[in-house]
C-alpha cells in the first residue's frame, strides 16, 4: 500500500514537472517569434547592477548550477527567467526553478516573482535600485541564486523526498548599489529575507561584483570574437546570519570569476565558477547560462490584448 | 464470482485513489495543483505588461513629434557636460562603429533611420542636430527615465561617443517632414 502511494506521488510529481517544462518551452517558442536585440549584458549571475531591462523588451534566460556536495549527492540546479522591462524604471521577472540531485531525482522546486525599481532618475555617483521578490519554493531548491541566513552546505544534503516537504513563502528585499566608471562596473547588494510561513527571523546576505569589458571601443565591423563582446569580472557572495545571530558564524561564502560573451546573434553566454571560501561552503559551484533579449515584446502583447494601433 | 472479485478490486482501487488524492491534498494543501501558482504569476505578469504597454507616455500609435519634451531634456545638460568635446570626433571608424551600435541598441525605438518612432523621437530633428556633442553624450548617459529612455551608461564611454559621432553625422531634415519615412542621409 505504502509502495503504491509513493509510486502515485512520484507520478504526480513527474507530471507537475513535465507541465512546468512544457509551459517554459511554449513561452520560449513564443518569444522566438519576436524580433531580437543585441544584448550588452553584465557577466554577473548572483550580483545585480543598477541597469534594468529596456522598456518593452523581454529577456529569456536559462541558467544551470552544478554543485558539489559533501555528505550527500552532487546536484544540478537550473532555472528559467523571464525578465521584462515594464518601464525604464521598473523591471519585473518570473523564475521557475528545478533541480536534479544525482542518484536521487529531478524535481520542480518553485517559482519567484521579482521586481526592481530604479529610485533616481539620472546617473549619480552611486545608483540605488530597490529589489522586492516573492518566492514560493520548497526546501529542495538549490539554485543558490541568493545566499542568506545560515545557508550552509550541510543544509543541502537532505534527499529530495525529505527536503521538498518543506514549503517556504519568502519575501526577499535587496538594496542594489552600483556604479560604472571608466568601463568598470562595481556593484554591491545587501539582502534581507523573511520567510513568512513561520516565525523565522529576518535573514541577511550580500553580493559584491566588479566587471569590465575587455575593450571599450566598438569595432566598425560586426564580429563575434571582438574583445568588446566579452565582459569579465568577479563576484563575492555569501550569507550573514539572521536577526538573532548576525555575523559570519555558520555562514558560507564564495568567490567566483565570471565572464559573459555577448554575441552579435543576440545571444549572451555566461560562465562562472564559484569556489567555497570556508568549510561551510560547497567546494565548487559551476554555473553557466544562456539568454536572449527580445525587443518589442510589450508592443506585441499590447496588440494581442487589443491596444489601439 | 470472478467478475464480482474483479469489480470489488476495481472499486477498492478507485476508493484508494480517491483516498490517496484526498490524503495528498490534506498533507500538502499547496500540492493540490501546484502548477496554478506559476500560471497565476505569469498571468499577473502579462497583465502588468499590458498595463505598462498602454500607459507609456503618449498614444501607442502616434509617432513622437517635434517639440517633444524629450528634446527639452537636452537643454538640462549641465554646462560642463554640454561643453565636453567628442574625443572620437576625428576617429575615421567612429561613425561606422556608432552606426553598428545604433542598430543594436537604439533603432528599435528611434527607427532604423533615426527618423523617430512610436516610442521615441527623431534624432534627425534640428533640436538634436543642433545640440552639442556633450549634451547628447550627457543625455545618453543619463537617459530620460520618466519618458521611457533608459540610461546607457552601461555602454563604455568610448561607445557612447561613437554613438554621438553617428547621430551627429545624420543630416537634419525640415521639421514638417519628420516622423515619416524620410532618409536621414544627406
Amino acid at each position: 500500500m505504502r509502495h503504491v502511494f509513493t509510486q502515485r506521488g512520484t507520478e504526480y510529481q513527474s507530471k507537475t514537472f513535465a507541465r512546468a517544462l512544457i509551459f517554459v518551452l511554449l513561452l520560449w517558442a513564443a518569444t522566438l517569434l519576436g524580433p531580437s536585440l543585441q544584448a550588452q549584458e553584465s557577466p554577473y549571475i548572483v550580483t545585480y547592477d543598477h541597469y534594468l531591462e529596456e522598456p518593452g523588451s523581454l529577456e529569456v534566460e536559462y541558467f544551470s548550477t552544478f554543485g558539489t556536495q559533501r555528505g550527500g549527492n552532487d546536484f544540478h540546479a537550473f532555472w528559467a527567467e523571464f525578465e521584462y522591462g515594464a518601464t525604464a524604471w521598473w523591471t519585473t521577472e518570473v523564475y521557475l526553478d528545478g533541480q536534479t540531485t544525482f542518484n536521487d531525482s529531478t524535481i520542480f522546486t518553485g517559482f519567484r516573482w521579482e521586481n526592481r525599481f530604479r529610485i533616481l532618475q539620472r546617473e549619480h555617483f552611486i545608483n540605488p535600485v530597490l529589489y522586492i521578490e516573492y518566492e514560493q519554493i520548497s526546501g529542495a531548491d538549490k539554485i543558490l541564486k541568493e545566499i542568506e541566513g545560515h545557508d550552509i552546505e550541510e543544509s543541502n544534503a537532505d534527499p529530495n523526498s525529505l527536503a521538498r516537504q518543506e514549503h517556504n513563502h519568502e519575501i526577499e528585499t535587496k538594496l542594489l548599489l552600483s556604479k560604472t566608471f571608466n568601463g568598470w562596473n562595481i556593484a554591491e547588494n545587501t539582502i534581507a529575507t523573511k520567510n513568512v510561513t513561520g516565525g523565522n527571523p529576518w535573514e541577511f546576505g550580500y553580493a559584491i561584483g566588479a566587471s569590465r569589458p575587455l575593450a571599450l571601443k566598438a569595432r566598425a565591423k560586426r564580429c563575434s570574437l571582438c574583445p568588446e563582446n566579452f565582459v569579465a569580472g568577479v563576484e563575492l557572495y555569501g550569507d550573514l546570519g539572521d536577526r538573532h545571530s548576525f555575523g559570519l558564524h555558520e555562514t558560507s561564502h564564495y568567490l567566483a570569476p565570471v565572464i559573459a560573451w555577448n554575441l552579435p546573434s543576440d545571444w549572451t553566454l555566461r560562465l562562472s565558477s564559484g569556489f567555497g571560501l570556508n568549510d561551510n561552503s560547497h567546494r565548487l559551484l559551476l554555473r553557466w547560462g544562456v539568454s536572449r533579449e527580445f525587443s518589442g515584446f510589450g508592443s506585441a502583447m499590447a496588440r494581442l490584448f487589443g491596444a489601439r494601433q | 464470482m470472478m467478475f464480482e472479485t474483479v469489480r470489488g478490486t476495481t472499486s477498492q482501487l478507485r476508493l484508494y485513489r480517491v483516498k490517496s488524492s484526498l490524503n495528498m491534498t490534506e498533507r500538502n494543501p499547496r500540492r493540490g495543483c501546484p502548477f496554478k501558482l506559476p500560471a497565476l504569476a505569469v498571468v499577473l505578469s502579462l497583465a502588468v505588461i499590458r498595463v505598462a504597454a498602454q500607459t507609456k507616455s503618449g498614444p501607442v500609435s502616434e509617432p513622437v513629434k517635434n517639440g517633444d519634451p524629450v528634446y527639452a531634456e537636452l537643454a538640462k545638460a549641465p554646462k560642463k557636460a554640454a561643453a565636453r568635446r567628442n574625443p572620437l570626433a576625428t576617429d575615421p571608424e567612429a561613425v561606422a562603429a556608432g552606426e553598428k551600435l545604433f542598430a543594436s541598441h537604439c533603432a528599435e525605438c528611434h527607427g532604423e533611420l533615426a527618423q523617430g518612432g512610436k516610442k521615441a523621437p527623431s534624432l534627425v530633428a534640428a533640436e538634436v542636430q543642433h545640440a552639442s556633442p556633450g549634451s547628447l553624450f550627457w543625455l545618453l548617459t543619463n537617459g530620460v527615465v520618466r519618458r521611457g529612455m533608459p540610461v546607457w551608461s552601461k555602454l563604455p564611454e568610448p561607445q557612447r561617443w561613437q554613438l554621438v559621432s553617428f547621430i551627429k553625422s545624420l543630416a537634419p531634415v525640415p521639421a514638417s517632414t519628420q516622423g515619416g519615412d524620410q532618409s536621414p542621409h544627406p
